[in-house]
C-alpha cells in the first residue's frame, strides 16, 4: 500500500516577464488501486502538475510538499523519484536517436531493480509484455520514440510502465492522438498493470473518451492552477455534458 | 631541390582561406620551412595476408598521383625520401582486415607517405591505428582499380600533445568503391583532408567520420569531393561532439559537380553536438554544381546543443545523469560506429568517449 501525497503545491515557471505562477496550491491524495481523473480546460496547468512531480527542472517550486509513502519527493533527482516508485507517462514521449528500444528498456528496468535482469526471463517478459499491447517484436530494435506514430509512442509508454511496475503512475493525455483501437489496447493495459500492481493512478485528461475504458475512484476539476470542484465517476458525465465554462469564467 | 621547395612553398599566413579556422601556432612547425622534418618510416603492419604485399620503396620512384595545394602535403612529398607502399593483388579476397599501426612517443616533427594501390576487383579493409604522442605530416593516396572495393578505417587516438597534419587522398575507378572511416577523438591538433576524385563511372565514395573534443583540442577534417566523370556517387556523413570550454572542431565539405559529370550522386551530412557552452564547432557545406543533368545532390549542417529534454526522458526512467547522458551521446555516434562492423573498435571507440565524459563530468 503507498500514498502520493500532495499538499498546497504552488509551481512557477521563469518566462520573459519574469516568474509566473502555474499550479496555485494543489491538495491531492493518491493511494495505491485508486484512479484518480484529473480534468480541466487547456492551460489549467494539469501538466505542470505532472512534470513537476516527476521533477522537469523548467518548474520551480516555490511552496508545498509532495511525498511518497512519507518520502519527500521533492528533494529527489529525477532518476530517484522514479527508484522510489513513480511514473510519467508523457504526453509527448521524446525521441533518443540512436538508442535501441530493448536497450533502452534494459538499462532502465537495471537501474529501477538495481540489477540487471536475468537475460533468459527478461526476453520474455518483454516479449509477453509488447504482445499484450500488441506490438511487433522487430518495434524493439528500433530508436526509442524515432519515427514511432501516436498510438506507438503511447504504447510504448504503457509498456513501459508495464516493465518497470511503479507504485503511482501518472498519465498525462495518453489518450491525445488515439485513434479507437489504440485507446482500446492502451487502456488494458493500464487496467491489466493497476490490477496487477495495485497500481494508483493519476489520469490526466481534457476528455471523458477514455474513462469509458479506465473507470475512476474519483474526479477532480483543475482549472487555474488548482483542483476546484471534486467528485465520483459522476462528475465526468456532468463535465461531458456542460463542459468547463463554468469553471473557467470563475 | 632547395631551390625549388623555396619558389613551390608559400609558408600559410592563417590568412588563405583552407588555413583561416587552424591555429598554426599550435602546428609545432610542420607549416615552417625553418623547421626540418624527421623523414622515415613510422607506419608498422602487424599480418600481412596473402594477397597483399607492404614494402619501402624509394620515394622517387613512386612519384605523386594526384595534385595537392596544400603547404604541408608539398612538405611531405619533398621531405619524404622513402614510401610505404601497400599493393593488393587484383582479385583478392582479404577478409581479415590489414592492421597498421603507428604508436610516437616524440614530439620531433616528421613526415609519412604512404600509397596504397588496390587491384582491379580486389576487396580488402585497411585499418591504420595511430596512438602516442608524435608531430605528424602525413599523405596517404589510394589508388583503385576497377571494381576495387576498400575499405578504410583510420583511429586518431592520440593523446593530448600530438599533432597529425594529413591528406587521405582516393582515386576511385570505374565500379569502384572506396570506404572511408575517419575516426579523431585524441591530439592538440589535428587537420585530415579526405579527398576523393573518379576516373570512371559506377564509381562510389563513401566518407564517414566521427570526433570527440575536449579542452584544449581543435580537431578539424576537410573533406572535398570532385565529380569529373559522369555516373559516379559520392555520401559523407561526419558527426562530432565537443565537450569544454576550449574544445574546437571544423568541418568542411565541399563537393563539385563538374559540366562532365552528369548523372552524379552526392549528399553531405555534418552533425555537430554541443555538450558545453564555450565549445565551438565550424560547419560549413559547400556544394558547386556546372551541370543541371544530374540523379541528386544535398547537404546539410546542424550544430546543436545537448537536448535536455532526451536527458529529462532517460532520468524519469531511473536512469541516473552520468549514465543517461552516455547513452544519448552514444545512440549520437551510433550510426557512424555501427558501420565499422569492427566490435573491439567500436568498444574501445566508446569506451574512450565515455572515460572523457566522466573526466569532465567529475
Amino acid at each position: 500500500m503507498s500514498t502520493l501525497e500532495i499538499k498546497g503545491l504552488h509551481v512557477s515557471v521563469v518566462t520573459e516577464e519574469g516568474a509566473k505562477e502555474i499550479l496555485r496550491g494543489v491538495d491531492l491524495t493518491i493511494n495505491s488501486g485508486e484512479t484518480h481523473a484529473i480534468m480541466g480546460p487547456n492551460g489549467s496547468g494539469k501538466s505542470t502538475l505532472a512534470y513537476s512531480i516527476a521533477g522537469h527542472p523548467k518548474y520551480t517550486i516555490t511552496s508545498g510538499s509532495v511525498t511518497l509513502d512519507g518520502a519527500d519527493v521533492l528533494d529527489m533527482t529525477v532518476d530517484e523519484r522514479a527508484k522510489a516508485g513513480l511514473f510519467l507517462a508523457m504526453q509527448y514521449p521524446v525521441e533518443v536517436p540512436g538508442v535501441s528500444v530493448s536497450n533502452f528498456l534494459r538499462t532502465a528496468v537495471t537501474a529501477i531493480r538495481g540489477e540487471a535482469p536475468k537475460v533468459r526471463t527478461w526476453v520474455g517478459e518483454v516479449k509477453e509484455a509488447m504482445s499484450q499491447l500488441s506490438m511487433d517484436p522487430a518495434f524493439s530494435e528500433r530508436n526509442v520514440n524515432e519515427g514511432f506514430s501516436g498510438g506507438e509512442k503511447k504504447r510504448h509508454e504503457i509498456l513501459q510502465m508495464e516493465l518497470l511496475k511503479p507504485k503511482i503512475a501518472i498519465l498525462d493525455e495518453t489518450d491525445s492522438g488515439l485513434d479507437v483501437d489504440a485507446l482500446r489496447i492502451v487502456s488494458e493495459g493500464v487496467n491489466r498493470v493497476k490490477t496487477n500492481q495495485d497500481l494508483g493512478i493519476m489520469l490526466i485528461t481534457h476528455y471523458t473518451r477514455i474513462l469509458r475504458y479506465i473507470k475512476p475512484d474519483f474526479v477532480h476539476v483543475f482549472a487555474g492552477g488548482r483542483i476546484v470542484e471534486e467528485g465520483g465517476p459522476e462528475l465526468a458525465t456532468k463535465l461531458e455534458e456542460n463542459g468547463y465554462a463554468e469553471y473557467v469564467t470563475a | 631541390m632547395a631551390l625549388a621547395t623555396l619558389t613551390n612553398y608559400m609558408t600559410p599566413t592563417g590568412r588563405e582561406e583552407p588555413w583561416r579556422f587552424t591555429p598554426l601556432n599550435r602546428l609545432a612547425g610542420l607549416h615552417d620551412p625553418q623547421v626540418s622534418l624527421r623523414d622515415r618510416i613510422s607506419l608498422e603492419p602487424l599480418d600481412i595476408p596473402v594477397g597483399v604485399s607492404v614494402t619501402i620503396e624509394d620515394a622517387e620512384a613512386f612519384p605523386s598521383l594526384s595534385e595537392t595545394s596544400d603547404q604541408i602535403v608539398i612538405r611531405v612529398r619533398e621531405g619524404a625520401s622513402k614510401l610505404l607502399l601497400l599493393t593488393i593483388e587484383s582479385n583478392a579476397e582479404i577478409r581479415e582486415p590489414i592492421f597498421l599501426k603507428r604508436e610516437v612517443l616524440d614530439l620531433s616533427p616528421e613526415v609519412s607517405r604512404v600509397q596504397i594501390n588496390a587491384g582491379a576487383n580486389s576487396h580488402a579493409i585497411i585499418v591504420i591505428e595511430n596512438s602516442g604522442e608524435g608531430v605528424f605530416a602525413e599523405e596517404i593516396e589510394f589508388n583503385l582499380a576497377s571494381g576495387a572495393n576498400i575499405k578504410f578505417i583510420t583511429l586518431q587516438e592520440w593523446s593530448s600533445r600530438a599533432v597529425h597534419v594529413a591528406r587521405h587522398h582516393a582515386i576511385v575507378a570505374r565500379d569502384a568503391s572506396f570506404t572511408s572511416f575517419v575516426i579523431t577523438v585524441g591530439g592538440s591538433l589535428v587537420r585530415i583532408l579526405p579527398t576523393v576524385e573518379y576516373t570512371g563511372p559506377g564509381s562510389t565514395a563513401e566518407l564517414f567520420g566521427l570526433y570527440f573534443a575536449t579542452d584544449g583540442q581543435h580537431l578539424e577534417h576537410r573533406v572535398h569531393i570532385d565529380h569529373d566523370v559522369p555516373g559516379a556517387k559520392s555520401r559523407v556523413n561526419y558527426k562530432g561532439a565537443l565537450n569544454g570550454d576550449s574544445a574546437r572542431t571544423v568541418w568542411i565539405g565541399d563537393v563539385f559537380i563538374k559540366a562532365a559529370a552528369q548523372g552524379t550522386d552526392t549528399y553531405e551530412l555534418n552533425r555537430n553536438l554541443l555538450l558545453s557552452h564555450g565549445a565551438r564547432a565550424d560547419s560549413v557545406p559547400n556544394l558547386e554544381i556546372e551541370t543541371g543533368d544530374i540523379v541528386g545532390a544535398g547537404h546539410a549542417s546542424t550544430t546543436g546543443r545537448f537536448d535536455d529534454e532526451q536527458l529529462f526522458y532517460l532520468m524519469s526512467r531511473g536512469i541516473p545523469a552520468e549514465q543517461a547522458r552516455r547513452l544519448v551521446i552514444r545512440g549520437f555516434f551510433s550510426e557512424i560506429v555501427s558501420k565499422l562492423n569492427l566490435e573491439s573498435i567500436e568498444v574501445r571507440i566508446m569506451e574512450r568517449i565515455d572515460n572523457e565524459l566522466a573526466e569532465v563530468i567529475a
